[in-house]
C-alpha cells in the first residue's frame, strides 16, 4: 500500500481538519461526535442532514453549503457513522422546521440513522437512496444500494428545502428524484482500505467487476476487459431495463469516477452512454461529469440516469454553493 | 455471573477477535467491504478501556453501558446490532433481578430478539443470526433442564460452530453480502464468525 497517510488511526481527523481548513468560508467541523455543518446556520428551513461511511468524498462533506445540505456525518472509512454523530448535528442545525436524512441505502447506514431518528427530540423523516440497478432488489433482501445518484437527490431536495417547503414536500421530492434515478458502475482496480492495508478484492489486468458497489463489493459478474463502447454499452441497457423510460424522455447523464480514473476516460464514456441513451430517444438536456462518489483509490466510474420533470430540472438548475458543486451562487 | 466476570469475558474476546485478525478480514473481502475486523477490533478495545469504570457497575448496568459505547464507538451494521443486543440483554437482566443460569438465558435469548428486530432479519439469511438464534434456543432449553454451567458451555461452543459453517452454503438476503446472489455460496459469513469466535470465548470461561 502506498497513500499519502501519517498515522492510519489518524488518517480520518486529518482529512476532515484539512477540508474545513480549505473550506473555512462555507463549513464548521466538530470533532467528537465528528460531523460537518454550514459556516452559517441556516433559519426556517427543513435541515438536510446527510452521512455515511469515509471514502466517498467528496461525498457528502463536500455537499454543504446554500442549496445542498446543512450537515454531514462522516463515519470511519466505509463504515456508517454513529447515532450520537446524527443526534448532534441535528441539534446543531435543526431550525424548527424538521430533520431530513439523507441514507445511502445499506443495511448499516440504516440501522444507525434509524437509531438516531428514534432519539432525536425533533421531527424528522427519512429518504433512502437506492439507485444501483446492479443489485436486483427484493422485499425479501436488503434492497438496491445508494451510489451515485444520491447527489442528484441531496441537490434536488437541498434545493426544495431552500424555498422554505415543509418536512413531508422535502421527502416527497427525494422520493421521487431517486425513483426516476439509476445507477451502475465498472470497477478496473479495487480500492484498499487504508487500516486494512491491502486491496480489497483481487482482480487481474485482463478484468473488470461489472456492477460494482462504492466499498468494492462485488457486482453482477467479472468479466475479462473489453473495449470501452462494449462495456458501456451493457451499463446503459442496465439502466435502462431497470429505469424503462419513455422514449421522448428528458434527462440527466452524470458519469462518476470512482478516484483513479481520469477525466478524460469519464468524458469519452460520457461521449459514448450520451449518444447511446439518445439512440434510445432519450433527450440529454443535463450532464455531469467528475469524481463526486468515489471508493478511495478504485479505478472505475459509473453512469447515472436521472429522468428530468419540470419540478426536478427546476431545482437542478437552482443556485448551489458547496465545495464540491457550484453554479448560479 | 458478575461484573467482574463481564470484565473478564471482555478481555478475553478482545483476545479472540486479535488472534482472528487475517481470517475475519480474509472473510469479509470476499463477501463483504473490508472493514469487519477494524470494526470489531475497535469495540472490542474501547470495551477493555472501559473496564475501571464497568467495575463499579451491576450486571445490568454494565451491559447497557457497554451497548451504549458500542453504539457510539464501531458505526456500520455490527455496531447498532451488538449494542441492541448488550442493551436488549441488560433489559431483562434488571427485570429478572436475579442471577440464576435460566436468567442469562432468557436475557441471551432477549438480545438476540433484539438484534432480529432491528436488522429486519432471521434465520438462514447469512448473518449472525445463524449462529446466534440456535444458541440462544440451546441456552434456554438446557437451562430450563437445569443443565450444568460446563455442560451448556461445551454445548453451546458446537451449536455456534455448527451456526458458523452452516452460512457457508447460503445465499445471503440481508447485510453487504446480499447483492452477491450465488456468488456468496461457498463464503463464511464474516458476522457469524465473529459472533462464534465470541461465544467460544466465553464458553470457555465458564467451562
Amino acid at each position: 500500500m502506498k497513500k499519502f497517510i501519517n498515522k492510519t488511526d489518524d488518517i480520518l481527523t486529518e482529512s476532515l481538519n484539512g477540508f474545513a481548513l480549505a473550506h473555512h468560508d462555507l463549513v464548521s467541523l466538530n470533532l467528537d461526535p465528528n460531523y460537518l455543518t454550514r459556516k452559517h446556520k441556516a433559519a426556517n428551513k427543513v435541515a438536510i442532514i446527510s452521512g455515511g461511511g469515509s471514502g466517498h468524498e467528496p461525498l457528502h462533506a463536500g455537499y454543504i453549503g446554500y442549496g445542498m445540505l446543512d450537515a454531514a456525518c462522516p463515519g470511519h472509512v466505509f463504515t456508517s457513522p454513529t447515532p450520537d454523530q446524527m443526534l448532534a448535528a441535528a441539534e446543531a442545525v435543526h431550525a424548527d422546521k424538521g430533520i431530513l436524512f439523507i441514507v445511502k441505502n445499506y443495511a448499516g447506514d440504516v440501522m444507525n440513522f434509524e437509531m438516531a431518528a428514534e432519539m432525536l427530540p425533533f421531527e424528522s423523516a427519512t429518504v433512502l437512496t437506492s439507485d444501483d440497478c446492479a443489485v436486483i432488489n427484493s422485499t425479501y433482501t436488503t434492497g438496491r444500494r445508494g451510489v451515485a445518484g444520491t447527489v442528484i437527490v441531496e441537490k434536488c431536495v437541498g434545493s426544495l428545502a431552500e424555498t422554505g417547503a415543509d418536512l413531508q414536500a422535502c421527502k416527497a421530492l427525494g422520493d421521487k428524484v431517486n425513483s426516476r434515478t439509476a445507477s451502475m458502475g465498472v470497477a478496473l482496480t479495487s480500492c484498499t482500505v487504508p487500516a486494512a492495508g491491502r486491496p480489497t478484492f483481487d482482480i487481474d489486468d485482463t478484468e473488470l467487476e461489472m456492477g460494482v458497489g462504492i466499498h468494492g463489493e462485488p457486482g453482477r459478474r467479472r468479466e475479462i476487459m473489453r473495449e470501452a463502447d462494449a462495456i458501456v454499452t451493457d451499463v446503459v441497457n442496465a439502466i435502462l431495463d431497470a429505469l424503462k423510460p419513455a422514449s421522448d424522455s428528458e434527462a440527466l447523464l452524470l458519469i462518476n469516477g470512482f478516484g483513479a480514473t481520469p477525466l478524460m476516460e469519464l468524458y469519452l464514456i460520457y461521449n459514448t452512454a450520451a449518444r447511446l441513451f439518445n439512440e434510445h430517444g432519450i433527450k440529454i438536456s443535463r450532464s455531469l461529469v467528475g469524481n463526486y462518489t468515489t471508493a478511495l483509490d478504485m479505478a472505475g466510474a459509473s453512469v447515472t440516469l436521472c429522468i428530468l420533470d419540470e419540478e426536478i430540472k427546476q431545482h437542478w438548475d437552482s443556485p448551489v454553493h458547496t465545495a464540491a458543486l457550484r453554479w448560479g451562487a | 455471573m458478575n461484573s467482574s466476570f463481564i470484565l473478564t469475558a471482555a478481555t478475553a474476546i478482545q483476545n479472540a477477535i486479535l488472534q482472528h485478525e487475517s481470517e475475519l478480514e480474509s472473510l469479509d473481502r470476499a463477501i463483504g467491504d473490508g472493514d469487519h475486523y477494524i470494526n470489531m477490533k475497535r469495540g472490542a478495545q474501547v470495551i477493555v478501556e472501559m473496564q475501571p469504570e464497568l467495575a463499579a457497575l451491576t450486571p445490568d448496568a454494565a451491559l447497557n453501558k457497554i451497548g451504549m459505547k458500542l453504539l457510539s464507538t464501531i458505526g456500520g451494521a455490527s455496531g447498532p446490532l451488538l449494542a441492541s443486543f448488550f442493551m436488549g440483554m441488560a433489559k431483562t437482566i434488571k427485570e429478572k433481578g436475579d442471577a440464576s443460569i435460566a436468567t442469562y438465558a432468557s436475557a441471551f435469548a432477549a438480545g438476540v430478539d433484539t438484534i432480529r428486530q432491528r436488522g429486519k432479519a432471521d434465520l438462514g439469511e447469512k448473518t449472525m443470526l445463524d449462529v446466534l438464534i440456535p444458541v440462544a434456543n440451546q441456552f434456554t432449553a438446557m437451562a430450563a433442564q437445569n443443565a450444568s454451567t460446563t455442560e451448556i458451555s461445551i454445548a453451546l461452543k458446537q451449536t455456534a460452530e455448527q451456526g458458523m459453517l452452516s452460512t457457508k452454503d447460503l445465499i445471503a438476503t440481508k447485510g453487504r453480502a446480499a447483492g452477491l446472489g450465488e456468488r456468496a455460496i461457498g463464503h463464511i459469513d464474516p458476522g457469524a464468525k465473529s459472533c462464534q469466535l465470541m461465544i467460544e470465548a466465553v464458553c470457555d470461561l465458564i467451562q
